[in-house]
């Protein structure tokens, strides 16, 4: 913003020392609207001084809530063409739970993407990594064929932060809160609910506590909660749509599968296993980092009421819990050093598993923007024999 | 529960082997030597009657201020029975020894015994993972004397981690040993719930953390809710 200004200035003042009694009119012209752009600069940037030039959003750092929702607002300023915000709820404390939707508009109807962060309140490596993920699809359609033809075929549905009220209070008041902020039932000391634990999916059989100052308290119904109702409303009258359904966490290397209780498994739990057995190699070659795969109940601890889980009942086929970085050594308050390394491997996970979604339903077909007949003919006579 | 042959990606063998770490950070810890656990390669669990579970592992754990990996063979056994008693650890790893810290320790030691104005700091790290190199050792300190608790306090029910050291002070040093307080959050990852502990320990380079006190704090009282 500074040498924006400054520049202005240096122009004005060029302008001013060569003013000659001749052309003195012609300089105050100048100078007026050089004086009016210099004006129109600091009023912008002290408006939106956050993000008064987006390619400055430091990816790298922790936002608080109110950068996140003005970095949303310069995103779908910036690619109108292809974002465009949708606010689908509220919380507790009454605020608009919104999201990004990113895609081609072609004017029918879609398949979809899924991904949230910040369910828990302190894990703000999760939202940190929904910024990157929106960066780096809204750079890479321009220029990448693939995540072209993804944009064009799919919607994806990105909200940065699902539990706002919680992950402001662990900005303004207590860093390691986890669930959101409503108030317990009549005589509880405590407040909030683990939104993790309050979805549709087996509500409160495992891995949940009925102690509503608990951390894992699961709520005083299945979706009691505002939050998991706004999750549930939104993608439960779409669901046809839906392939993917990636839940952003941490901590803890992990790519969990359905479902948390160990009673059950998903019908396609092999399809599952394999994609994200992949995901985690491709994580795993960026930076090193072993991602372990598995069922919560195998690899972590039984659970129920997940939004994993409610979105794999509900026939979304690839439901994913990510917990990004790292094993415990920092725990929830991963060094902002480490953001764009774990951003960067979560991203090739996360790409593998929404490529392969992509791939299933349309046929696997990758066509350049420039696609000439040719390999249009290889592509239809190749996929016969790759479709699943 | 398992017994016989484990999946050493699966939650038992990783919680048992999260206990050896903690073990060897008792024994082994200092503010120049912390130990993670980075992999489990096979494990085994044998029901003992009465006495409890015991686990056979065979683990890796790095060094992470060198960054060195070390192999060990540990068994673990979780005691049944009233009243719960602590985990009982052996371990061997291959060349633990061979990692040298002590012209850091001792550097560090004669640094602090001549602390006139007794350190006190808060937030190790930071909200935003940020830890002064200077107060790093400080940091590595308080988690090896965390590991003494998080040792006691383990079970195969229960995955500990230091959260954050919310506050360390240093007090006079005693008998040539400087003694320290700290105030730590521990995080436990299957009831998602964060514990507060008190701990007053002393560390020399040749004596080690010895623990003087360690005191579970309550909960944090729920602060009354927003008005605006």
């Amino acid at each position: 913003m500074l040498n924006l200004v400054g520049l202005g200035f240096v122009v004005l003042l060029a302008a001013m020392g060569a003013a000659t009694v001749e052309s003195t009119l012609t300089t105050i012209l100048q100078i007026q609207s050089l004086l009016m752009l210099v004006l129109q600069l600091i009023a912008l940037c002290l408006m939106h001084f956050d993000v008064c030039n987006s390619v400055q959003y430091d990816y790298y750092k922790y936002h608080p809530m109110h950068e996140i929702q003005s970095w949303m607002a310069q995103i779908k300023n910036e690619h109108p063409d292809v974002v465009t915000i949708m606010d689908y709820g509220k919380t507790y404390e009454h605020r608009t739970i919104s999201l990004l939707k990113i895609g081609f508009d072609t004017g029918e109807k879609k398949k979809a993407i899924w991904m949230d962060c910040g369910i828990h309140a302190r894990e703000w490596i999760a939202p940190a990594f929904c910024q990157y993920f929106v960066r780096e699809i809204l750079n890479a359609y321009k220029t990448d064929s693939k995540m072209q033809e993804m944009m064009k075929n799919m919607d994806f549905y990105v909200t940065p932060v699902l539990n706002m009220d919680g992950y402001i209070y662990s900005w303004e008041e207590e860093r390691l809160w986890r669930k959101n902020r409503s108030p317990g039932p009549a005589g509880c000391a405590c407040n909030g609910t683990d939104l993790n634990r309050n979805f549709d999916a087996n509500w409160g059989t495992i891995g949940v506590s009925a102690d509503c100052c608990s951390n894992i308290y699961c709520g005083s119904h299945p979706v009691s909660e505002p939050e998991a109702q706004a999750v549930t409303y939104f993608v439960g009258t779409r669901k046809e749509d839906f392939l993917c359904f990636l839940t952003i966490h941490s901590y803890g290397q992990l790519l969990l599968v359905p479902y948390g209780h160990p009673n059950f498994t998903a019908s396609n739990y092999n399809e599952l296993m394999e994609v994200g057995l992949a995901a985690a190699e491709a994580i795993w070659k960026v930076h090193g980092k072993n991602y372990t795969v598995g069922a919560s109940p195998d690899v972590l601890y039984p659970n129920s009421g997940s939004s994993r889980d409610w979105a794999r009942m509900q026939g979304i086929p690839l439901a994913y819990t990510f917990e990004l970085r790292d094993n415990g050594t920092f725990g929830f308050e991963l060094p902002e050093n480490q953001i764009q390394p774990t951003c960067e491997e979560a991203y090739m996970g996360a790409l593998h598993i929404i490529t392969y979604a992509h791939d299933k339903t349309f046929s696997g077909a990758v066509a350049t923007v420039a696609a000439t007949l040719w390999t249009v003919l290889i592509a239809m006579g190749v996929t016969g024999s790759n479709s699943m | 529960m398992e017994t016989g042959e484990l999946n050493p990606n699966h939650y038992p063998a990783q919680r048992a082997a999260k206990v050896v770490q903690h073990y060897l950070n008792t024994r082994y810890g200092s503010p120049h030597k912390l130990f993670g656990l980075q992999s489990v390669h096979s494990g085994n669990a044998e029901d003992l009657a009465d006495s409890g579970r015991k686990y056979q592992l065979e683990i890796s754990v790095q060094e992470m201020i060198g960054n060195t990996t070390v192999k060990c063979s540990a068994e673990v056994l979780f005691p049944r029975g009233e009243p719960q008693r602590s985990a009982q650890v052996q371990a061997s790893c291959e060349e633990l020894l061979k990692i040298n810290t002590t012209a850091q320790e001792e550097a560090w030691y004669q640094q602090h015994q001549k602390n006139q104005g007794l350190l006190s700091v808060q937030n190790l790290p930071d909200s935003y993972g940020h830890i002064e190199p200077d107060m790093k050792p400080l940091w590595h300190l308080c988690i090896v004397a965390s590991s003494f608790v998080m040792l006691n306090e383990s079970t195969e029910n229960t995955l500990y981690n230091v959260a954050q050291v919310a506050n360390v002070t240093q007090l006079a040093t005693q008998n040539d040993q400087l003694k320290f307080d700290c105030h730590i959050l521990l995080h436990e990852m299957v009831s998602q719930e964060i514990i507060q502990w008190k701990l007053l320990f002393t560390w020399s380079p040749p004596g080690g953390v010895k623990m003087l006190q360690m005191e579970q704090l309550p909960h944090r009282c729920e602060k009354p809710p927003n008005t605006n």
